[in-house]
């Protein structure tokens, strides 16, 4: 059955992406502040001030520790962000997904289209976040700078998952749901505050299974000028959570639009 | 060879037959139009016809590929103007025509030439770098109309294109619709409004409940359904008149609220009779709406 086949991909994707880059275009220099001024926030309030009453955190200065946390969590913010309400819009509100399927585009085309531009947006909110660390001197090794190669994967990840949640929603109100239940909780179990390590046994096990977790345990030795422990694993989680939420979302959405 | 072919095509939702068994060949160069009141499945015809949604049953074929399967390349040669505008509100006029042109893969550079052409075809040349926001409804479907022709199609689907327009917007889609018949493009167009269909088309279908009940060229329809003379009368003492006297002067008398509409081969008897009442009438040809009318009844749809 076509609702269940496997998406096609192919490069039909780009001019869709690029319709939605030239919006942010319009836009660019609101949509950065905007995306840099949260994290910012969290890292010098909560770094700086949390951080002076706090010994090392992990061998490290709080601030220091924080920032690897921040540069994941701001990524899985901007592409859920992005995928959700974003996408929603084009798609429900103002019908720009129609409008794109009668030219020779096909739903499949358009889908991969969000998920990548989802991901690109992703992508420059956590290099921002990493441009302002090295601002900061928070770190200094040039390891860090690998985190740009994780700050993708991460966005297809988070930007797969909430597509999968935006095929189901019926209005904007329904991605409070995924907010308060999934993305909230996720920042508090995976490692962004404080080391997974400091949750009773029975989180840490959730954790271990959590996409966030493995970004942070990958991006926090690299600003550390460490070689992650593990690579290929949290690597190949995050690809799964990305590969499953690409494919539920697709069919969510061929079940929703080609009725 | 048909630009469009569609056999036997059926669609169901929640188990009620939208589309029930309809077929029709659409010949290059042809002006089709599919009337039908609200809900008997006009637009769902289209958009299975375009492979927006797939058959229940039967079988299409757009541009010579089939349909659902090979939808994607056939409508690198059709153009379409949906009932609702999706005009992308994000963008000025000329972005949305340059956005819309990258959907066909068709270059940059050429895309740019396109533009002032069509926009001048659709009046909006001093428009260019309007925002949507700002456009009248007669000028987004003119605009719409220009996005659908982006990429030169030799079909051009209409979803009801006149819709919500006034008469002057409406002459001036209609005008626009002949330039490109007479360029040798083909039109298949949806609409409720008779006159519309009666102007544009040389051939009609009715739709009703998701059949075609009837189809020919708008003057055939005419001809083979209906009295050529109509009379349409009102005023006080109508309905009495219409009881005691209508019946034997005319073929068929129908009733719709103050209105008796009378229809006849010879009006004579009928006018001569009217002029000897105070009621007022009105004495004109039939046309493709009272052929519309009878087939599909006067009760509200909604």
């Amino acid at each position: 059955m076509r609702a269940y086949a496997l998406p096609s991909m192919s490069l039909r994707f780009v001019p869709v992406w690029r319709r939605n880059l030239l919006v942010w275009r319009k836009l660019a220099v609101p949509s950065l502040l905007g995306n840099l001024a949260d994290p910012l926030i969290y890292v010098l309030g909560l770094g700086y001030g949390l951080g002076s009453m706090l010994p090392q955190v992990g061998g490290v200065p709080y601030i220091a520790f924080l920032a690897a946390g921040m540069v994941c969590s701001s990524t899985m913010n901007s592409a859920t962000f992005e995928a959700m309400y974003s996408a929603f819009s084009r798609m429900h509100v103002q019908r720009t997904w129609d409008a794109i399927m009668m030219a020779p585009l096909d739903l499949d085309d358009v889908v991969l289209a969000e998920l990548v531009w989802a991901a690109s947006k992703s992508v420059l909110s956590g290099a921002a976040i990493l441009a302002v660390v090295w601002l900061l001197g928070l770190t200094h090794s040039l390891l860090s700078l690998w985190v740009l190669a994780l700050v993708p994967l991460v966005g297809l990840a988070f930007g797969a998952l909430a597509l999968a949640v935006t095929a189901m929603a019926r209005s904007y109100d329904f991605f409070m749901y995924y907010f308060t239940l999934v993305v909230t909780p996720m920042g508090l179990l995976c490692g962004v505050f404080f080391p997974v390590e400091q949750l009773p046994a029975a989180f840490q096990a959730i954790a271990a299974f959590l996409p966030l977790t493995h970004a942070v345990a990958i991006a926090r030795p690299l600003l550390l000028g460490e070689i992650p422990n593990h690579t290929v694993l949290h690597v190949l989680v995050l690809l799964a959570y990305a590969a499953a939420g690409f494919y539920a979302a697709s069919v969510l959405f061929r079940r929703r639009l080609l009725k | 060879m048909a630009v469009l072919a569609v056999s036997n095509l059926r669609k169901a939702y929640g188990g009620e037959d939208v589309v029930a068994g309809v077929s029709f060949a659409i010949a290059p160069g042809e002006c089709f139009g599919l009337l039908g009141p609200n809900g008997a499945g006009k637009t769902t015809t289209l958009r299975l016809s375009l492979g927006l949604i797939d058959p229940d049953g039967g079988s299409i074929e757009l541009m010579q590929r089939a349909v659902p399967g090979e939808a994607r390349p056939a409508r690198v040669r059709v153009g379409v103007v949906p009932q609702m505008d999706n005009l992308d509100p994000d963008f000025t006029v000329e972005e949305n025509l340059l956005v819309y042109g990258r959907y066909f893969g068709i270059p940059e550079r050429s895309i740019r030439e396109r533009i002032p052409r069509l926009l001048d075809f659709a009046g909006l040349a001093s428009r260019a770098s309007a925002r949507i926001q700002t456009l009248s409804g007669g000028m987004k479907r003119r605009l719409t109309l220009a996005r659908a022709l982006i990429n030169d199609p030799d079909l051009l689907f209409m979803d009801e294109p006149t819709t919500g327009l006034d008469p002057q917007a409406r002459h001036l889609i209609w005008e626009r619709l002949k330039q490109l018949l007479a360029q040798g493009k083909t039109i298949v167009l949806t609409t409720h409004f008779m006159e519309e269909a009666e102007r544009l088309c040389a051939r009609v279908a009715i739709m009703d409940h998701g059949r075609f009940i009837t189809e020919g060229s708008p003057r055939d329809l005419i001809a083979r359904h209906i009295e050529p003379h109509v009379v349409e009368v009102h005023g006080d003492g109508v309905a009495a008149w219409a009881e005691g006297e209508a019946g034997p002067l005319a073929s068929r008398v129908e009733e719709s609220g103050d209105t008796v509409f009378c229809y006849a081969t010879d009006p004579a008897p009928l006018l001569a009779n009217l002029a000897r009442h105070e009621l007022r009438y009105l004495h004109r040809p039939a046309d493709l709406e009272d052929v519309f009318l009878k087939l599909t009844g006067r009760e509200l749809r909604d």
